[in-house]
């Protein structure tokens, strides 16, 4: 079983799972309450990555990140080191591609929550930063998780993308998917088998987890 | 603590919200049916809806004001609105509630406010439920509570007591008075129940198709609408085209004829001139049916007719009466029609006083 892969792919993960939380919400929330005509453009480019094959979207962002791009400049002469083919390349590609399986379950959630609760907390004095972790996010908290448990599933078994992105460096940007692709190509399966099992228990337990914490912990009744 | 409103704001292109009041400290009722415009005018007062022009000023604050562009937030306005649906937030007890808009105090501050608003509006022993374990009235109640514990200089209120029944309305009433009696901030209420306005009002502003169209106290504006747009809101169920015949002040009095009729109506004396057309606006509530000529009555119209039609309508009977070719609306007990045996195609008498006749002018 290969050790190292499975913890790098669930520090990446982790790592991705955390940062669309922070950037997805305020998108979500955008996309939900604007009320712009254009915003449709925005929720296509959001979408983008559920139709778009991994390899283009990979091929897109290593031209973005490599050494001829302004990017990969830039972040070399501050670093010292390219960024294509490191573990930060493979954040950034994840974020991109794991966008809307975080915003959507956001967004419509956020969509279901009655309005007059917003207004009723603007006219109690109260803007509309404290609002969203006073009201919306309580009341979203289950599109939050699902957000969460999506992005962080979907993180962990991303092929595509990883592969045109980091390449297969072992402990670096092996994840675990493409180290079970690598032991069945040199015809290793006892081991792709471990590995496989391993990831298939591990993101049952997850869900399991989740589900189960899903279930509500207040029942209100439709407030009439 | 006063209210200065005028508000301009066109909702589609043919509804144009147009009016301009000044509120004292204490009820206004602001009356109108549905679409007629009262809860975007609330909206605009609390900045959740924008006028196109305009200008809002609350005591000494500038909430609006077309000319200069101020245009404060709903957060900084920080008025007191109850929502028709309440939005109590359903994740927060009561208490919880009561205390949101309460942040920038101190804790102690915080729990002395609001136990002495929820000591205030009798809702105490109900602080740590959830909305959805309250009843009606205490949703009511905490809905209130939470807009009032912030010390706002004006309280809107969107047909906040249209989910509870009279009992419960008039205890609820009564509390908020007593409250704003040592507050004195302005209160617009807006409603489209009759009964409210009755209960609640000193004053009551009628909207009508985004305008106003009579400001008074209840018993001027619903017991004597001047207009015939305004006793149809009142619920006046007849309104009767007449011709002025004769006036007699010294009586107070005037006398009408109905419409192609001949029949004669003593109405309480109004502005109008001999010879001039008006409407006669008569609850069919007030009506009394006679099945002979009765005699000896201080009742001073008394008018032959033929019922066409009887229908029950919950616990009244609704006779369609005509006199001559007007058809007159008549509510009955369903005990005095079968008494009385009435049907249609029998011919009665009509017994209505002088002062249940209400002369108004025709729009």
């Amino acid at each position: 079983m290969d050790w190292s892969a499975i913890g790098l792919s669930l520090r990446l993960a982790t790592v991705v799972t955390v940062i669309l939380l922070v950037i997805g919400a305020p998108i979500a929330y955008w996309l939900t309450f604007s009320r712009w005509r254009g915003k449709f453009v925005f929720e296509s480019i959001v979408a983008l990555p559920l139709v778009l094959p991994p390899t283009v979207l990979g091929l897109y962002v290593l031209l973005a990140l490599g050494s001829r791009s302004p990017i990969g400049r830039a972040w070399a002469a501050w670093t010292g080191h390219g960024l294509a083919f490191t573990f930060e390349a493979l954040v950034i590609a994840s974020i991109l591609y794991s966008l809307p399986f975080a915003v959507q379950p956001m967004a419509s959630s956020f969509a279901q929550i009655d309005r007059a609760l917003l207004e009723a907390s603007a006219t109690l004095g109260v803007g509309r930063l404290p609002t969203f972790f006073r009201i919306v996010a309580p009341l979203s908290i289950e599109g939050i998780l699902a957000a969460a448990v999506l992005t962080f599933a979907h993180t962990l078994g991303e092929f595509g993308v990883v592969l045109m992105v980091g390449g297969n460096i072992a402990g670096v940007t092996r994840t675990v998917s493409i180290s079970i692709y690598d032991d069945v190509q040199s015809l290793n399966v006892t081991a792709a088998h471990q590995t496989a099992l391993a990831l298939l228990a591990f993101s049952f337990a997850a869900l399991s987890t989740v589900y189960a914490l899903l279930r509500k912990p207040w029942a209100v009744a439709p407030v009439s | 603590m006063s209210l200065s409103v005028r508000v301009r704001k066109r909702l589609s292109p043919d509804f144009m919200l147009d009016v301009a009041f000044e509120g004292r400290p204490g009820v206004t009722i602001v009356f109108g049916e549905s679409g007629s415009g009262k809860t975007t005018l609330l909206r605009c007062v609390a900045g959740l809806g924008r006028p196109d022009d305009g200008r809002i000023v609350v005591g000494d604050r500038v909430f609006f004001d077309g000319e200069t562009g101020v245009d404060l937030e709903p957060a900084r306005r920080a008025t007191g609105f109850v929502f028709q649906h309440l939005a109590l937030f359903p994740h927060l007890s009561a208490a919880q509630n009561i205390a949101y808009g309460l942040s920038h105090f101190s804790t102690a501050e915080r729990s002395a406010r609001s136990s002495a608003i929820a000591a205030s509006f009798r809702i105490a022993h109900v602080l740590d439920r959830r909305p959805g374990e309250l009843s009606g009235g205490e949703r009511q109640r905490v809905g209130l509570a939470r807009a009032l514990v912030t010390n706002p200089s004006i309280l809107l209120l969107d047909e906040p007591l249209s989910a509870v029944d009279a009992h419960t309305q008039s205890h609820i009433i009564a509390d908020l008075r007593h409250w704003n009696d040592a507050h004195q901030i302005p209160i617009l209420y807006v409603t489209h129940s009759q009964r409210e306005v009755f209960a609640l009002g000193e004053r009551v502003v009628v909207l009508q198709n985004g305008r106003i169209v009579a400001d008074g106290t209840p018993d001027q504006v619903m017991n004597a609408p001047a207009r015939e747009s305004v006793a149809q809101l009142a619920g006046f169920e007849n309104l009767l085209e007449a011709v002025v015949m004769e006036r007699r002040p010294d009586a107070g009095v005037m006398v009408l004829r109905l419409a192609r009729t001949s029949v004669e109506l003593e109405t309480p004396l109004a502005e109008a001139a001999a010879g001039g057309t008006m409407r006669v606006a008569i609850r069919a509530g007030d009506i009394i049916v006679a099945t002979e000529r009765p005699r000896g009555l201080s009742a001073r119209n008394v008018i032959p007719g033929t019922i066409s039609a009887l229908a029950r309508e919950g616990a009244t009977v609704r006779a369609d009466v005509h006199v001559g070719t007007v058809p007159v609306e008549v509510h009955l007990t369903p005990t005095s029609t079968e008494t009385l045996d009435l049907r249609p195609g029998r011919d009665i008498w009509l017994v209505i006083k002088t002062h249940s006749c209400r002369p108004v002018h025709a729009l």
